[in-house]
């Protein structure tokens, strides 16, 4: 039995056909399921054994049988380490949004120009980004050493105490999040120099025109005209700072004293190499949901009703 | 004529299947090490496998942490070794609790047993089953740099209980000489310091007590004292600069520098430390001594001035090793790979027979220590396990930094022990 009405939409069979005719289906077919089944293989299915494991006291060796509820839960919420490592996280979310952001779209905003000399700028600028993390961690450990690094011979010129930030329970965090500024903004920069040359020069000249000074221009045409690219690097920002690990493995291993940790150091620290593999999922669980749930919350409110 | 193609096949096919049998590998993994010691191991595994037809032995070496992290995994797949690594301990319980290791007890001839003391034996067996052979012991000294000692007027040998040692550390730093090195980065060097207290404050048997709840458990007085005795040291400012931020390595061969009096190590240390100096020489023999780490006149519970701490390393035979496997292994451990391994001051053999072939005064030493000793102590953070281990390391970078008080110290230990 067929309707007789012309459907507004194509019935599902019609457009079943036309997809056939035309190779779409075909397509699906044939490129869907490789894709679905390394998803399901190596994303979806070691998240649900995560999640199951979660609910075990596991040292890794056998299978789990040590049911403990949502004990493992409990212990994270009350490890002062934990709550140490996710105001750390946090710090990294805002040193991300207000120092390497604003440091980013300044550099931006200097050298977005197709010059020679803006390009070498570029590189220089670009060089952290290219550099593997764990190699950054290593280089700013030597720099940051008191008896050797850059920082010693700072402190001998200018007749200075020797200083060991990295071994100092209240500064090395901040030399954490100084790393971590100077090894992103580079790419953030990039983000905000791809979209300022995309915004017409005919609009600069015509503020120009009217008479609008070189911080009007930054201020109303520019910075407005950017504004998906700053949603989207801030959202860069954000999740990164969430993922924060290889930088501080080899540059304090999230010590002194433990203070220097973020989640996923956290999570490698108590879960991994203490083999409390019931305790290290239940920390990915946590970081997975707080990771999913900012996600969500920031395309609900910033990303919605963005031009397609 | 299809038919005998098929059947030609099939013979060649099995035959091959045949001959892969005759051929068994003996596969072994370790914990790197470094060059020279993975070379004798290799020269060991190439003798083996000329002298025994159809058995070859291949060495795998993974770098330190990433064999402990790694090793759980392996074991539970078909890619296990044969025989791994191991410092014993309440990792090698688990290891055997989850069936990843082999009661091969009555696979090594007695005679070959009887040639490693008991007490070795002893750490490398679970619930009365050998599951695998010690190959060498270590200690941890006092590592001194008898020259700074001496420009600064302390005589290391009258250094015997721990009042001396807090007088030594007191007169160096007069002398404007920075009194101990130590690697706080990587925690475990300072863990040395409240085991080791722990174990003169409580007696021989304060840690096995401690496993079975008896007396309070880790809060027992004796870990208590051994805090409180710890902190004295950190209040008199022994280490060097910034030794939060220094690793085992550099603090190593800042000691071999002769940038600092003491160093509390293993023996292991003594030729790592000399390759880490600036140099690559390191302190000429005649400027280094190791002496005891001290006693306490007052303790807990008496009968832990006699006791040693250190390790008792080897080897594991896990579920799948084979005949030939458990025979290598007895190889690693016979009269002669043994005292090569003396020869080459790589470690202080554990069989009997073999401590002839030391030739080192300072592991001479050592191993008369270990022989000596009532009671040796496997290290805290191999003997609880990962995690309980991993906590004594905090508590003792915490104790050190003077952040945490002794009781709390205790505390965190026990809470670990009870959820581990």
């Amino acid at each position: 039995m067929t309707t007789t009405v012309a459907p507004r939409k194509p019935s599902l069979a019609a457009r079943l056909g036309r997809g056939l005719s035309n190779g779409r289906v075909t397509a699906v077919l044939i490129l869907l399921p490789p894709a679905v089944l390394l998803f399901t293989l190596f994303v979806m299915l070691p998240l649900g054994e995560s999640a199951y494991y979660a609910f075990f006291n596991w040292n890794g060796y056998g299978a789990p049988t040590d049911y403990v509820g949502f004990e493992n839960f409990e212990r994270i919420l009350g490890h002062s380490i934990f709550h140490k490592a996710v105001g750390n996280t946090l710090w990294i979310v805002a040193a991300s949004l207000l120092i390497q952001m604003p440091l980013a779209l300044f550099l931006a905003l200097l050298i977005h120009r197709k010059t020679p000399t803006n390009a070498v700028f570029r590189l220089i600028f670009f060089m952290p980004y290219i550099l593997a993390e764990v190699a950054a961690g290593l280089i700013w450990s030597f720099v940051f050493d008191g008896n050797y690094g850059v920082t010693a011979s700072l402190a001998q010129t200018f007749g200075m105490e020797q200083f060991f930030i990295l071994a100092d329970r209240d500064w090395a965090f901040v030399a954490v999040v100084t790393v971590i500024v100077w090894k992103y903004f580079g790419f953030h920069m990039m983000i905000y120099i791809a979209a300022l040359q995309g915004v017409p020069e005919d609009q600069i000249e015509a503020a120009r025109i009217e008479g609008a000074s070189n911080r009007q221009i930054v201020r109303h045409v520019q910075i407005p005209r950017i504004k998906p690219a700053l949603i989207v690097s801030a959202f860069f920002a954000i999740i990164g700072a969430l993922q924060v690990f290889d930088i501080i493995i080899p540059l304090t291993n999230g010590g002194p004293s433990n203070q220097t940790h973020t989640i996923v150091t956290y999570l490698y620290t108590f879960g991994l190499t203490r083999l409390n593999i019931g305790f290290g999922s239940a920390v990915g669980i946590l970081l997975f949901i707080a990771a999913v749930t900012t996600a969500l919350l920031y395309q609900r409110i910033f990303m919605k009703g963005e031009p397609e | 004529m299809k038919t005998t193609t098929i059947l030609c096949a099939a013979i060649l096919a099995a035959s091959g299947a045949a001959s892969a049998y005759a051929d068994t590998n003996v596969t072994v993994l370790r914990a790197a090490t470094g060059p020279e010691q993975e070379a004798y191991f290799r020269d060991l595994a190439k003798t083996y496998s000329a002298e025994h037809e159809g058995v070859t032995v291949t060495f795998e070496f993974v770098a330190n942490e990433a064999y402990k992290s790694k090793l759980p995994t392996l074991l539970q797949s078909d890619a296990r070794p044969d025989l791994f690594y191991s410092w014993g301990g309440q990792t090698l319980v688990e290891q055997t609790k989850a069936g990843f290791t082999k009661d091969i007890s009555t696979m090594i001839a007695p005679e070959d047993l009887d040639r490693l003391p008991q007490s070795a034996r002893d750490a490398f067996s679970v619930d009365g089953k050998l599951v695998g052979l010690p190959t060498y012991a270590t200690e941890v000294v006092v590592w001194v740099n008898t020259e700074l000692t001496q420009r600064a007027g302390v005589d290391a040998d009258a250094i015997k209980t721990w009042d001396d040692f807090l007088g030594a550390v007191e007169t160096l730093k007069a002398a404007g000489i920075t009194p101990i090195s130590v690697g706080g980065q990587d925690k475990w060097p300072l863990h040395f310091y409240w085991s080791y207290l722990a174990l003169r404050e409580g007696g021989p048997d304060v840690i096995t007590k401690a496993m079975a709840g008896e007396d309070d458990g880790f809060e027992n007085a004796a870990f208590v004292a051994a805090g409180e005795d710890f902190q004295e040291l950190v209040a008199l400012e022994p280490f060097q600069p910034g030794f939060m931020g220094t690793t085992y390595e550099t603090a190593s061969g800042m000691f071999a520098d002769g940038e600092a009096a003491f160093q509390v190590m293993g023996d292991w240390d003594y030729l790592p430390m000399r390759a880490r100096s600036t140099s690559g020489e390191g302190l000429p023999d005649d400027q280094l001594k190791v002496i005891a780490f001290p006693t306490i006149s007052d303790p807990v519970t008496e009968g832990g001035d006699t006791a040693t701490m250190g390790g008792i390393n080897g080897w594991a035979a896990s579920s799948s090793a084979s005949p030939e496997a458990v025979a290598f292994l007895a190889t690693l451990v016979s009269k002669s790979a043994q005292e090569e391994g003396a020869k080459r001051e790589f470690f202080i053999p554990i069989a009997t027979d073999a401590s002839g072939a030391i030739s080192n005064p300072i592991f001479k030493q050592v191993s008369d220590d270990i022989a000596a000793s009532s009671y040796h102590q496997i290290f805290l953070d191999q003997y609880l396990g990962a995690s309980v281990g991993a906590t004594v390391n905090d508590i003792s970078a915490d104790l050190a930094q003077d952040v945490i008080t002794p009781e709390d110290a205790a505390a965190q230990v026990q809470e670990a022990w009870d959820f581990r």
